[in-house]
């Protein structure tokens, strides 16, 4: 590697040539206050907080888009500095809705936390102060343009990451606002509820809807029978939540806590999952054996699925018809499961603790209510749920062991491994190989589908066929993989997509990291590594060798793919348009 | 210094661009070549293409200037017909073209990162530099971008030589500039002078003086990004360097001449106005700090200002100068800072003693009636606007100050100067 010599506050040192100030000064252990920020995806100088003197150069520089190069000279803390960050923070404070007390964001604030560092204590510019509506009328996603600092992290990550594209700036100057065009909602423009943009944001000015309150109720309505179910990726997450080091595994102080929260069972959705592909893998097998339409898409993601019904509703055909894991469980709760247990499935609620946004909006679709019921009544993100656990005064990290209750509490690791990309695609290979061979095969890592790389594709022998898979993570990259297979360059039978980059594990719903976290350390490969720690802790690896899922078929609904499962576990999709013709 | 790293290049693709986004109010240098003489343009641009091995051209010009723009589409048509543009040019292997693109009217989109953007496409926004346009500019290849002006110079350079260039002008500005004035003079208009012609020339020689024998107070160069020379540097050769030294700038060529019924903190306020407006919104000292600093000036005019206000707004210009994003903001703040530097005692007036010395600012204005020459007419009452005006024979005529709105129609009305403005 080409390396320069700079001097940076004094200090000699030797970095490579493609740095910039900002991470020359990582390495020689120099902060540089950052907020606009967010490496790989936001590099574009515009907040100026991170201004330094450059030698030579007539104004301060922003370090984080400043290339180093051969005897560069940077003073990163001289008095012009410091007071350039200070009146700047000052100007963008002065304009912000500062209702810290109550806001969301309070205490895992990037903005918060600058005016700490920089020891910022009154705002001598105060002035006038936007007073914009508030947009929740989308069932995922809360954006208060009163809180925005206008950072543009979450457009590049709307725009450039996921390819969608429905937050820009609009209006100019002082009036400048990021927002969906013509002051529309989110809810009126093809936004796919990732909740990406909420992931990015260092402020409140995104946040998840937040629907603990409807739970609390729930818990304290005697009449009802209320039970929880947690997506994989959860309990890689929610440890963070409560200062824990990121890529803890929680599952069972996640079940205690629940169970303390007052749910009246704490289900494990990944034995949905395990659901999932059985029905999902014996329909990859049946297209591929009776000509039908290929490749096969998953479902499992309801962001991806929304972006394929407005962007590509030519491939609403290959989507698999398979529910996501949860509303399977839930159909499956409020079916069999109310019947086993002598309950009224209208007394029943489910409650889904999910890394997603998006899940908000896919459980109050109306064809996902198969029992005449709806199969989950509300979506908690992993950050909803920590909320509750922090107002119940449950202490988190000290809990006694717990398990998932019976009879679908029990699950297989490749249920667990739903929660990072290519998992999907894993999980189902596990099973496909072996009923396709009618062997039991022992070699079930399959880690050609495994790691960040955007789009991932294998050749995969199978018994009598060889399997060409790819699987896409981030909707941008679904966006490239889909373009290749309509313009004929590839082929395959099956393709997984996950609308979040790296999949579950660093969903929109996931706890929030700040820049300075998530810009060196790659959130998606640590939540991972813990997902698959989880897959090998699992006495049961396979989906189909899950004695739950096997009870389910053999008390239920038969086999896979039957009129009952059908009824029960599997969906159609809407063709959606782009933007509406009239305004709502 | 831009050709040579544009030429040096390795990129195949490279680009030539043309700035005619003229954005200063008052200002029409370019408009007027691009009118007048839009070959010496497309010349100049091809020759740079030549320089520098582009073979693609394109000229940013407002969709405000429709004549520009249709003389420059006219010029670029008959320099193909004459194989001047276009492929293989004389025969040669060099080819080039040149197109236009029309820009909706933003001032920023005359930054050279922010024109670039726009051409590209996207919202008129600047980007951080570096890279250079020479090195990664349009697309992302090597660009040379220059104002109108500039190229219009090229063919004659090319024509006369480098050295006849040269003997025009001074030691560190060479040849000739060209401003458009227009304020308290008597000549406005465009004009074109060797550099370092002093303003105290400009001003009586060219300009004629100012109207109605009054004082000259100070001339603001290089628009809203420019800054206020007083009187007493009249006499200031005009070059690059100098009018950087006394705060302001050469810019663009606006030269607004002004008089002793000019308010410094009003014309501070002007131009501050217009950068608020005109802030693309990307970086927050430019966004929030010019609208503070504005706002500041406001209440300082309105009457309302605050001790600590004038060194609120030093504290704000110094940090926004230093860190904004692109040349609009680091400059806009000039205004004010050159104000403050030569008429702080206008800024101390109004805080203080809430006295506009000027007469300006009608927040702090009074119109009297001087008793001892009223005639009792009753001309100033039938036209003030809103009534405020009492009297009859007999009876001087009495301003109501809580009701007037300071138009000034009553002192303009008099026909015996009875009516004298109170600052």
């Amino acid at each position: 590697m080409e390396m320069v010599n700079i001097i940076i506050d004094d200090r000699k040192i030797q970095v490579p040539k493609h740095y910039t100030i900002l991470e020359a000064a990582r390495e020689a252990n120099i902060a540089i206050p950052t907020l606009c920020f967010l490496k790989d995806i936001n590099e574009i100088g515009a907040c100026r907080m991170c201004v330094v003197e450059v030698k030579g150069a007539r104004s301060l520089q922003a370090a984080c888009v400043y290339p180093v190069s051969e005897g560069l000279v940077i003073n990163t803390k001289s008095p012009a500095v410091r007071e350039a960050r200070k009146v700047t923070l000052e100007l963008i404070l002065s304009n912000h809705d500062r209702n810290c007390l109550t806001c969301v964001r309070s205490r895992n604030c990037e903005l918060q936390k600058l005016a700490e560092e920089l020891n910022v204590k009154e705002i001598r510019f105060d002035g006038d102060h936007k007073k914009l509506p508030v947009d929740d009328f989308s069932p995922s996603i809360v954006r208060d343009p009163n809180k925005c600092v206008l950072c543009r992290r979450c457009v590049s990550m709307c725009k450039n990451v996921q390819g969608v594209s429905v937050i820009g700036t609009n209006e100019r100057g002082y009036r400048t606002i990021v927002s969906p065009a013509f002051e529309m909602s989110l809810n009126d423009v093809p936004c796919t509820m990732c909740g990406q943009c909420i992931t990015v944001c260092p402020v409140g000015a995104l946040k998840e809807k937040d629907d603990t309150e409807k739970v609390w109720e729930a818990l304290s309505n005697p009449d009802l029978y209320v039970v929880v179910q947690t997506a994989p990726a959860v309990r890689v997450a929610l440890g963070e939540e409560f200062g824990m080091p990121i890529g803890s595994r929680v599952t069972s102080n996640m079940i205690a806590a629940l169970r303390r929260l007052g749910f009246k069972k704490v289900f494990d959705t990944d034995t949905a999952a395990d659901l999932t592909i059985m029905e999902e893998g014996t329909e990859l097998i049946e297209r591929i054996k009776n000509g039908g339409k290929l490749p096969l898409i998953t479902s499992c993601s309801p962001g991806w699925i929304k972006f394929c019904e407005h962007y590509y509703p030519e491939f609403i055909d290959n989507l698999s018809s398979c529910k996501s894991p949860h509303q399977m469980f839930g159909a499956v709760l409020k079916s069999y499961y109310a019947e086993k247990e002598g309950i009224d499935p209208s007394k029943i609620f489910v409650v889904s603790i999910m890394p997603c946004t998006a899940k908000k909006y896919e459980a109050q679709r109306p064809e996902l209510s198969s029992t005449g019921y709806p199969d989950v009544d509300v979506v908690l993100t992993t950050r909803e749920l920590a909320r509750m656990i922090r107002e119940a005064g449950i202490d988190f990290t000290e809990l006694p062991e717990r398990h998932f209750d019976d009879p679908m509490g029990e699950a297989s690791g490749a249920g667990v491994i739903f929660g990072a990309t290519g998992g999907v695609m894993e999980a189902a290979l596990r099973t496909v190989a072996e009923v396709l061979s009618g062997k039991s095969i022992d070699e079930i890592e399959y880690t050609e589908v495994r790691g960040v790389e955007g789009i991932k594709e294998a050749e995969i022998k199978l018994e009598g066929l060889t399997l060409k898979a790819a699987v896409a993570h981030g909707l941008g990259n679904a966006r490239k993989l889909l373009d290749k297979i309509k313009a004929g360059e590839a082929e395959y039978h099956f393709v997984e997509i996950m609308a979040c980059p790296g999949g579950c594990v660093t969903g929109g719903g996931q706890p929030i990291q700040p820049s300075d976290v998530r810009s060196w350390i790659d959130l998606r490969k640590e939540r991972a590594a813990a997902i698959y720690e989880e897959d090998r802790d699992m006495p049961i690896r396979k989906s189909h060798e899950n004695p739950a899922v096997k009870m389910l078929y053999d008390e239920y609904f038969e086999k896979p793919g039957s009129h009952k499962a059908h009824e029960l576990l599997h969906t159609h999709y809407t063709p959606r348009e782009k933007y509406p013709k009239e305004k709502k | 210094m831009k050709w040579e790293f544009a030429a040096k290049s390795q990129e195949k693709q490279k680009y030539v661009c043309c700035n005619a986004d003229e954005g200063d109010p008052g200002a029409f240098m370019d408009r007027s070549i691009l009118e007048g003489d839009p070959h010496s343009v497309l010349e100049a641009m091809t020759i740079a293409g030549y320089a520098i091995g582009a073979n693609q051209g394109y000229i940013y010009v407002r969709a405000e200037y429709p004549i520009a723009v249709k003389r420059l589409s006219i010029a670029i048509e008959q320099a193909r017909d004459y194989g001047l543009l276009g492929d293989n040019i004389f025969g040669t292997d060099f080819s080039f073209n040149i197109e236009l693109r029309l820009g909706a009217g933003a001032f920023v989109c005359g930054e050279e990162t922010a024109l670039m953007t726009s051409i590209e496409g996207h919202r008129g926004e600047p980007r951080p530099r570096p890279p250079f346009p020479a090195v990664k500019g349009l697309f992302g290849k090597p660009t040379l971008l220059n104002n109108v002006e500039t190229y219009a110079n090229i063919p004659t350079i090319i024509r006369n030589g480098a050295e006849w260039f040269s003997s025009i002008g001074t030691e560190k500005s060479k040849g000739t500039k060209v401003f458009a004035m227009g304020g308290k003079i008597n000549n406005t208009g465009l004009l074109e002078i060797p550099m370092g012609t002093t303003l105290r020339e400009v001003i009586y020689d060219i300009g004629g003086g100012i109207p109605n024998g009054k004082k000259f107070k100070a001339a603001q160069t290089g628009g809203p990004s420019g800054g206020c020379i007083p009187a007493s540097k009249i006499d200031t050769p005009i070059e690059y360097d100098t009018l950087v030294e006394l705060g302001s700038m050469m810019g663009s060529g606006g030269l607004i001449v002004m008089d002793e019924d000019n308010c410094m903190v009003d014309i501070a306020k002007f131009f501050l106005e217009f950068t608020v407006d005109e802030s693309c919104g990307k970086c927050p000292p430019c966004r929030i700090g010019t609208k503070r600093m504005l706002e500041i000036l406001e209440r300082i005019t309105g009457g309302k200002g605050e001790e600590g206000d004038v060194e609120k707004l030093e504290i704000l210009a110094k940090n926004i100068k230093a860190s904004a994003l692109c040349g609009l903001g680091q400059t806009a703040p000039n205004p004010v800072l050159s104000t403050l530097r030569y008429f702080r005692d206008e800024y101390e007036a109004h805080v203080r003693d809430k006295k506009c010395p000027a007469g300006v600012c009608k927040s702090m204005l009074n119109y009297i009636v001087d008793e001892q020459r009223c005639k009792c007419c009753g001309i100033c009452a039938r036209n003030c606007p809103v009534n405020c005006i009492s009297g009859q024979k007999g009876v001087p005529y009495k301003i109501d100050q809580e009701k007037c709105i300071k138009c000034g129609t009553c002192l303009e009305k008099c026909p015996f100067k009875a009516i004298f403005k109170n600052a």
